[in-house]
């Protein structure tokens, strides 16, 4: 064997590194926690600050109230506003909202855990990343345009219209047109357009994370399940959908809240019956209700809350 | 009598990669076979083959005596042991075991006290109630081990069960698998890279290379008399000894082995000189260099140790060199 040709160095310690920056290098590595508080302090400033603070402020105007005569807002802590939510024009605005918000989460999550499926499980290559692009694109144009295109296709004018007579179809479209509250003039003013849209808005916020859930999961749990005597169906309900679940539930978490807040699709397509989000948008706009409007907004985030809570007691972050 | 598994002439491409090609296979009911070969030799896909995970591209699988071709996994009463163990995160051990009674409908009683009883075949009694992220490596195998068992199956398939272990853990682990298939009489196939485990624990061995098998016996058999150069080469650290080297030796001009043990030093032999010596506890292992050619032999504990260097002498009995054949 020949020796390997090392030239011996002259100490055991290298000299520092010259200049500010060697200092400041050696001085860090020395003050770990240091270096933690200086890259952690900006971004909590701005978090804390300008996105906290202000959220804060804003639910702080909820427990205020509006003098009914000179349109003021009154600066005295009073529950009066939450007790007009439960009036039954507002209360039917939240229930409105939470029955479609529940509705689009688990339409999306059945339209999307098959495709979320062969993603993880099946697609590779060139199909992953046609994949991604997919689900991807439609979240790089704008919103407004989506939601307006949207509007021309289900318009009574519009190309859907057109596809179900063309196949002679028509007959279907106006039974479930003729449905009562969900149906309507034409798809783009009923609640039927407005899930739709939803549905199509949010769905890549839930096919990502499903998708990020099932590839975690090891092909081998689904072979050891197999070889064990589950069938298919057995197997999706005892290991891969426990197992996706948090990944489901992320996903849920923001289709049910990004719904619960959205004010303009409902203003676009559907009916004219509002939203909370609308609620908000015309209470602190038009109605000048800064305090109703806060109180409305208080809501999404206590459903949120409580959504979490069950998600959590169901065991739903147990495989995290 | 009925084989437990055997194979015709089945194949199993992977588009132009041949996994499996041609592999005739007997297993005999209630043996310990191992399947022995280096990685990519098609060992693994062949015990997925009788899991039920591929399907062949040709040929014929049959198990005690039943056509298993287009039979899906959940229907062949074999179960297997991965080699990651393939717990459920999300159930505790009890769960995990009693699964496979779960989604054949049996009653929660009798599942529990079944997945119990199993529990403490495999010597881990009230460890029901923890999660496989709770149990170490050694004790997650034998969960394993006692979610197949328990489903008593007519074949239990074991994917390189000890890989993941440590040294002495897996010499345990080897004698305990031992004796439980003795005392359960199940067939048990066994994957395996590493030659010590399947010679020490199976009846018979099955050595796989390019998809298909190249010598099948014994341990003994395999041991002593290995059919190709690659065999000597892959089971145990025996001399491949090339034709020339050969005849410089004055043995016959063709390939052979000489176990290492089979040589001595001995004051009438062959010159050779140390190069390396090797401590390895009951023996120590040297390797010289004799007319050309590089030898390990191994000296029994006791005997006197040459300095690297020096020259010795060797010999060995004619019949200890086993002549084999060229191919790989």
């Amino acid at each position: 064997m020949t020796a390997l040709a090392i030239t011996k160095p002259e100490t055991s310690i290298l000299p520092q590194r010259g200049g500010f920056f060697g200092r400041l290098s050696d001085s860090l590595w020395r003050h770990p926690k240091l270096l933690l508080f200086l890259m952690l302090t900006p971004p909590l400033l701005w978090l804390g600050i300008i996105y906290i603070g202000s959220l804060i402020a804003l639910l702080l105007q909820s427990f205020f109230s509006i003098d009914d005569f000179s349109g003021m807002v009154n600066y005295e802590f009073t529950l009066d506003t939450y007790a007009q939510l439960l009036n039954p024009s507002n209360f039917d605005i939240i229930i409105r909202t939470i029955l479609m918000a529940a509705l689009v989460t688990v339409a999306s999550a059945l339209v999307a855990f098959p495709i979320a499926y062969y993603a993880a499980r099946y697609a590779q290559g060139k199909w992953k990343a046609l994949f991604y692009l997919g689900v991807m694109m439609p979240l790089w144009s704008s919103y407004l345009v989506k939601i307006y295109a949207w509007k021309l296709i289900l318009a009574k004018e519009g190309i859907l219209t057109w596809f179900f007579e063309r196949f002679h179809l028509s007959w279907l479209l106006d039974g479930v047109l003729a449905l009562p509250i969900v149906g309507g003039n034409s798809l783009s003013v009923s609640y039927l357009g407005t899930f739709i849209v939803f549905v199509y808005i949010w769905l890549p916020y839930m096919i990502l994370p499903t998708q990020a859930a099932l590839e975690r999961v090891p092909g081998n749990l689904i072979e050891a399940s197999a070889d064990l005597g589950a069938t298919p169906r057995q197997t999706f309900r005892t290991v891969l959908f426990p197992l996706a679940l948090p990944g489901i539930v992320a996903g849920s978490i923001f289709t049910f809240s990004l719904t619960l807040g959205d004010y303009i699709i409902p203003q676009i397509i559907g009916s004219s019956r509002l939203f909370i989000g609308q609620a908000v948008y015309t209470q602190q706009g038009t109605a000048g209700n800064v305090p109703l409007a806060a109180a409305f907004s208080v809501v999404p985030i206590a459903i949120m809350a409580v959504y979490l809570w069950l998600a959590k007691r169901m065991g739903a972050f147990d495989a995290l | 009598m009925t084989s437990a598994v055997r194979f015709q002439k089945v194949s199993r491409h992977f588009g132009a990669v041949r996994a499996v090609d041609g592999v005739d296979l007997e297993i005999v009911p209630g043996e310990f076979f191992a399947m022995l070969g280096p990685s990519g030799s098609g060992k693994t896909t062949c015990l997925r083959l009788i899991a039920g995970f591929e399907q062949p591209t040709s040929g014929h699988i049959e198990i005690f005596g039943e056509t298993a071709e287009g039979v899906p996994p959940y229907r062949r009463n074999v179960n297997t042991v991965f080699q990651d163990y393939a717990l459920f995160p999300h159930l505790d051990i009890l769960d995990n075991v009693a699964y496979g009674l779960m989604v054949k409908g049996v009653g929660k009683t009798e599942r529990i006290k079944e997945a119990e009883k199993a529990l403490e075949l495999v010597k881990l009694p009230g460890y029901g109630s923890r999660r496989p992220g709770q149990l170490s490596g050694g004790q997650r195998q034998r969960v394993a081990l006692a979610r197949a068992l328990v489903n008593k199956p007519r074949v239990l398939l074991l994917d390189e069960p000890l890989g993941a272990l440590d040294l002495k853990l897996r010499e345990q682990m080897q004698e305990e698998l031992k004796s439980l298939q003795r005392a359960l009489g199940i067939t048990f196939i066994f994957v395996t890279h590493d030659q010590g485990e399947a010679l020490s624990m199976a009846d018979r061995v099955a050595v796989f290379n390019n998809g298909g098998i190249v010598q099948h016996g014994t341990p003994q058999d395999i041991y002593r008399r290995p059919k190709t150069r690659f065999v000597a080469d892959f089971v145990g650290s025996s001399n491949v000894i090339a034709p020339d080297v050969m005849t410089a030796l004055g043995g016959e001009k063709r390939w052979a082995s000489l176990r290492p043990e089979a040589i001595h030093i001995a004051a009438d032999g062959i010159e050779a000189r140390v190069e390396n010596a090797s401590f390895l506890g009951a023996a120590t292992r040297l390797a010289v260099e004799t007319r050309g050619s590089r030898l390990h032999v191994m000296l029994p504990a006791g005997s006197d140790v040459p300095d690297i260097g020096t020259a010795i002498r060797l010999s060995w009995q004619q019949g200890d060199v086993h002549y084999m054949d060229d191919a790989a």
